[in-house]
């Protein structure tokens, strides 16, 4: 069984490459091959699992060795696959809800005339994706970790007529090199403490190195999950990723590639275990982004960038729990998985929305679609209801446990992680009932359009006769889209429950990641009674906001606090003035050093030597007597020296 | 006769020959001023040959005046080439090699 490992990223490799190399003759069937072959590797995928679970549960690590990559004296890499518990759930996450989307998308990009190219963008992406998850070494995985990049770059700008898309493609990929410059260095520092990159030595020497090192490598993993995974202070580049079609926003930028940082943490658990220092910077990473994303997420009116602003709270969630240790590992593996489910569901749902509305998504020219587009309602709404935690859902178990695990951190740090978890809970059940209410209940709102978008100020006649601004119909989505949502949202409700049956998830991911129950100062139920409570507070503050009332169909000033989260909580004014501005005058006095010291030096030389050659040219001056005298002189006191010299 | 007399006489000739070449502006009083030099060094040299008691100093001498022979062609032949183009024999007059 151990060779199907390399064809799970064979298969969307070679869909890649064929759809990019095959030119326009295969346009027509393009879309066809990469979900085929997404859909082979999640078959792969399947008898795989089939086969880890028939073993015993020592026997559940399969490694394949494909060749040796680089072998440099004592440098030594491998291409070797490592199949584990933790791998496996990446798998069948990756490939099902990757090949779930691939359908999505061939509804979705029906109109594209480069639908080809997309469908090879994202079969690269999933190949890159496994490689991240099945590397047995990080050298492997930095090799999939760059791999997303590029497909999340290429496909956030995939619409690359418009400026807005091909800068927000630049800035993901800028903000991600950040983070990628943190794994190669985390990288080079365990080469040189370890002498060696492959998981297996890494991990189980960690214990026995010095604290300092282990924290060093530690805090450079954690920049580089910050980077990845869009958490503070590395979040800047998730919101323009929405710039990207949105299968992409769901697949990568949603329920895979933005955990890769959250698979990172865990993969190097023993790392972060002996570096408690780097554990702590972790918690308060994810506590930080949990409260941000939220507080993002509740200003935004656009429909994708609210839920980006969701991803990066539910991400903030995992990190929180990736941080804890032992107690979190198996719950951050397992909300993400549950939010993979949900969140690709939300944005497939989105998506949904957006084709029947003519590409709006401003959801204050939404409203009252429920009647319009049921399907898509009841999914988005089940997806609704698992994100904000509603009993027996799969939220409900998955961020039930975060929050319980936060507090089990114990003292005062699991008293603040845990209130902030708590409130996370609350204001996610504000601004996802908030978009639900906005969306689908209400007023019909895109009826009687005055402006097409009250961000352009259009002249009147020129809108109209721009004939994609007319009055939408707003209609279901065909079945090809539709099915992928409804296969979502029945993972979204179930998946919870079945991990949580006999806690069946911690027993299988527990070999790997190791678990340890916490002393939590306060009771399960107590904690379970918090969130609920937490969970009516934010629908019901919503409810009042924006279901009892109207929706403005322009956005009214709001207060400071909502100006500056509909801005992102200015992350990118911060950046520009701490960032761009400091760079600026960074080089500029470089620059100005190098031209007054650097160049003065070299210059001052030059001129003082010259002025120096301009004096004594006038010696020079042709008149053989004053030639004779200074012969005579300089004749005159060699003898003086001489003499002198003797006489000393 | 005390030979350092000689020396004296060396040392006052070729003063005078060196304050010759600095204050004439003559071309062919300087030459003949540069002679006298010589001929003090030579003068010297065979005093000091004399004291010591050995040939050096004396064959140094024919050396000099081999030397001093040669100078006297070629100066000579500047000084007239130098009149012929500039009518003047003052060394001032010719100051052309400068920057």
């Amino acid at each position: 069984m151990e060779n199907l490992i390399a064809l799970l990223i064979a298969a969307p490799l070679l869909g890649a490459a064929v759809l990019l190399v095959g030119g326009r003759r295969l346009d027509r069937v393009g879309h066809w091959i990469g979900t085929l072959l997404s859909f082979v590797s999640f078959v792969i995928g399947l008898a795989l699992f089939a086969d880890l679970l028939g073993k015993s549960t020592e026997h559940r690590t399969m490694t394949q060795h494909l060749w040796t990559w680089i072998s440099v004296g004592s440098f030594h890499a491998d291409v070797t696959f490592r199949l584990d518990q933790l791998s496996m759930t990446f798998v069948l996450l990756i490939t099902g809800v990757g090949s779930l989307i691939h359908l999505y998308s061939v509804g979705y990009m029906e109109h594209d005339e480069r639908r080809r190219r997309f469908f090879g963008y994202l079969n690269l992406f999933l190949a890159a994706m496994l490689l991240l998850v099945l590397a047995d070494n990080y050298l492997l995985l930095y090799v999939g970790w760059e791999g997303v990049g590029l497909a999340s770059y290429l496909l956030i700008g995939f619409w690359q007529h418009k400026p807005s898309a091909a800068t927000a493609a630049k800035k993901a990929f800028l903000v991600n090199r950040v983070g990628d410059m943190g794994l190669s260095i985390a990288i080079m520092l365990m080469f040189a403490t370890f002498g060696t990159f492959a998981f297996g030595p890494v991990l189980s020497h960690a214990g026995d190195t010095s604290q300092g090192k282990l924290t060093a490598i530690g805090l450079m993993l954690l920049l580089a999950a910050c980077g990845k995974s869009a958490q503070v202070p590395l979040q800047s580049w998730l919101g323009d990723a929405m710039e990207g079609p949105t299968p992409v926003s769901a697949l990568i930028h949603a329920a895979t590639m933005v955990t890769a940082g959250v698979y990172l943490i865990v993969r190097s658990g023993a790392i972060f275990n002996a570096a408690p220092d780097a554990q702590l910077a972790v918690t308060v990473v994810g506590a930080v982004t949990l409260l941000f994303g939220a507080i993002v997420g509740c200003a935004k009116d656009d429909i994708k960038k609210a839920l980006a602003g969701s991803t990066m709270s539910q991400i903030g969630y995992m990190v929180l729990a990736a941080g804890l240790g032992p107690i979190g590992y198996v719950f951050a593996i397992m909300h993400l998985v549950t939010h993979g489910f949900f969140k690709a569901g939300l944005f497939l749902g989105a998506g949904s929305v957006m084709h029947g509305m003519n590409d709006e998504v401003d959801m204050r020219r939404y409203g009252g679609l429920r009647k319009y587009m049921p399907i898509t309602f009841i999914t988005f709404g089940l997806g609704y209801l698992a994100i904000i935690g509603f009993p027996f859902l799969s939220g409900f178990y998955s961020k039930d446990k975060i929050i319980e695990a936060a507090f089990a951190k114990g003292g005062t740090e699991g008293w603040i992680l845990g209130g902030v978890a708590l409130l996370g809970a609350a204001i996610t059940a504000f601004y996802m009932t908030r978009v639900m209410l906005m969306t689908f209940f209400g007023e019909e709102r895109w009826r009687n359009a005055p402006t097409p978008s009250p961000a352009e100020p259009s002249v009147e006649p020129a809108a109209e006769t721009r004939g994609e601004h007319t009055e939408p119909h707003p209609h279901e989505s065909p079945k090809v889209m539709t099915i992928p949502m409804i296969v979502l949202a029945v993972g979204s409700v179930a998946c919870g429950f079945f991990f949580n049956l006999g806690d069946r998830f911690l027993h299988w991911l527990e070999p790997v990641t190791g678990h340890s129950e916490g002393h939590s100062p306060v009771s399960t139920w107590t904690v379970t009674g918090a969130t609920l409570v937490c969970l009516v507070i934010g629908v019901g503050i919503a409810w009042a906001q924006y279901g009892r009332k109207p929706v403005p169909a322009v956005a009214p000033r709001g207060s400071l606090l909502t100006r500056a989260a509909r801005r992102d909580l200015l992350q990118d004014d911060f950046n520009h003035v701490v960032l761009v501005r400091g760079g600026e005058h960074l080089t500029r006095s470089l620059v100005y050093v190098d031209h007054t010291l650097v160049d003065g030096v070299v210059n001052g030389t030059a001129a003082g030597f010259g002025g120096l050659s301009g004096r004594l040219r006038r010696i020079q001056n042709g008149f053989a007597r004053s030639y004779a005298v200074s012969m005579f002189g300089g004749a005159a006191l060699l003898v003086a020296a001489t003499l002198l010299m003797r006489a000393v | 006769m005390n030979p350092v007399n000689y020396l004296y006489l060396a040392a006052l000739l070729f003063t005078i020959g060196a304050t010759g070449v600095l204050i004439r502006r003559n071309a062919i009083v300087v030459f003949m001023c540069i002679e006298l030099m010589l001929n003090a060094c030579n003068l010297a040299f065979v005093t000091f040959s004399r004291m010591h008691g050995n040939l050096d100093g004396q064959i140094i001498a024919f050396f000099t005046m081999v030397v001093a022979a040669a100078e006297v062609v070629v100066g000579l032949a500047i000084i007239v080439s130098l009149f012929r183009t500039r009518h003047s024999a003052s060394v001032d007059d010719a100051s052309l090699m400068k920057l």
